[in-house]
C-alpha cells in the first residue's frame, strides 16, 4: 500500500481528490445525484457533507446505490 | 368497499408487494410490476459499478412505485444498520425491510442481531419492516420493539417451497398488534392466497414472479390470488367436517 492511498467500494486507488465530493464528481456523481450514497470509514457521510469532507490515506469509502432487490 | 391496508400512516390499495430482481430483463420487470398492481416495490442496497456508467434503477422505476430498500446479504446488525441509513441517505425514505442473515445458505434470520438493529433503527425513526422466522415470540419481540409490520417466511427465500407451518402464521396474525406481512416461500397463486386466508395483511414475493414461465401473467394471478384471499378470510370459511354433508335438501326424494 502506497503512503496516499485509500480504498473505494473495496479497491485501493491512489489519493487524488482532495474531497468526497470531488471524488465522486470525478465519477461521474454530482451532488444532486439521485440514488447515491456514501459510508466514509463505515459511517453514513451525508450528501451535505460531500464538499466538505476532506480524505486522508487509509480512508475507506463506499459508494452504494439501489439495485434490482428482494 | 374500501380495504385498504395502513403500514405507519401510509395507505396501500394493494396488499402485494413485489420484489424487482431476478427478471428475464428489465421490461418484463416493469410489465411485471404494473401487472401486479403492487404500490410497493423491494430494492437492494449495493455498490456502484466503478467501471463504468449503467442505468440506475431510481430512474427506471419512476414514480411507478414506492421503493422499499432492503438489508439483504447483511450479518450483522451493525451492517444491516449501516446499509438502512445509506438507504434513506440514497432514497429519500425511512422504510427499510429489514433483514439480518444468520446462515447464508439458508437464509435463515438471526433473531438476536435482527432484535438489536429493529431496536436501533426504531429509535433512529426508522419505519421497520423485519423479515424474520415464523414463530409468534420472536414476531411479538419485534412489534414491541416498534416494528411497523411483521414479515414472518413461509419458507426459505426462493425456494418457492409456499407455506410450510401454516398454524404458525395463522397464530402470529391472530395475536400481533401490527399487520403481517408473508415474506419469502411463496411459489405459486394459491401460496398467496392461502397467506392471505391465513389473516395476513400483505405478501411480499418475488421470484415466484421473476421465475415463473410467464413472469408477467404469474404477476397478475398473485394480483387476483391475493384479492381472492383476502376476500375469503373476511367472509370466512365454513367449518371444516370429518364426513359428508349433504348439500341437497333430504326431505322428498323421490321413492320414499
Amino acid at each position: 500500500m502506497s503512503a496516499a492511498s485509500i480504498r473505494v467500494n473495496g479497491r485501493e486507488e491512489p489519493l487524488a481528490a482532495g474531497s468526497v465530493a470531488e471524488l465522486l464528481a470525478g465519477r461521474g456523481i454530482a451532488e444532486g445525484a439521485r440514488g447515491v450514497a456514501v459510508a466514509l470509514n463505515g459511517a453514513l457521510l451525508p450528501r451535505r457533507r460531500w464538499t466538505e469532507t476532506g480524505l486522508a490515506p487509509g480512508d475507506s469509502l463506499e459508494i452504494v446505490r439501489p439495485i434490482q432487490g428482494g | 368497499m374500501t380495504d385498504r391496508l395502513t403500514i405507519a400512516g401510509r395507505d396501500f390499495d394493494s396488499r402485494l408487494f413485489l420484489g424487482t430482481a431476478g427478471y428475464p430483463n428489465q421490461q418484463v420487470m416493469l410489465d411485471s410490476l404494473a401487472a401486479s398492481g403492487t404500490e410497493l416495490a423491494t430494492v437492494a442496497i449495493r455498490r456502484i459499478s466503478l467501471d463504468g456508467y449503467s442505468e440506475s434503477l431510481v430512474d427506471v422505476l419512476g414514480d411507478r412505485v414506492a421503493l422499499l430498500p432492503n438489508t439483504a446479504g447483511c450479518l450483522t446488525a451493525k451492517e444491516a444498520v449501516l446499509t438502512a441509513q445509506l438507504s434513506r441517505e440514497a432514497l429519500d425514505t425511512p422504510w427499510i425491510k429489514l433483514e439480518v442473515i444468520g446462515d447464508r445458505e439458508l437464509l435463515y434470520p438471526d433473531v438476536e442481531e435482527l432484535l438489536r438493529a429493529t431496536e436501533e433503527l426504531v429509535n433512529d425513526g426508522f419505519v421497520v419492516l423485519p423479515y424474520c422466522n415464523d414463530d409468534p415470540v420472536t414476531c411479538r419481540k419485534l412489534a414491541d420493539l416498534g416494528a411497523a409490520a411483521v414479515m414472518p417466511l413461509g419458507a426459505f427465500i426462493g425456494s418457492g417451497m409456499g407455506i410450510r407451518n401454516p398454524h404458525a402464521i395463522e397464530t402470529i396474525c391472530a395475536r400481533s398488534p401490527v399487520p403481517v406481512v408473508l415474506d419469502a416461500g411463496i411459489g405459486t397463486a394459491s401460496d398467496a392466497a392461502r397467506a392471505m386466508e391465513l389473516g395476513c395483511a400483505a405478501v411480499l414475493l418475488n421470484t415466484a414472479v421473476s421465475k415463473a414461465r410467464d413472469p408477467v401473467r404469474m404477476a397478475a394471478a398473485m394480483r387476483d390470488a391475493v384479492a381472492a384471499g383476502r376476500g375469503a378470510h373476511g367472509a370466512g370459511r365454513m367449518p371444516v367436517r370429518a364426513f359428508a354433508e349433504p348439500s341437497s335438501p333430504q326431505l322428498g326424494l323421490i321413492g320414499t
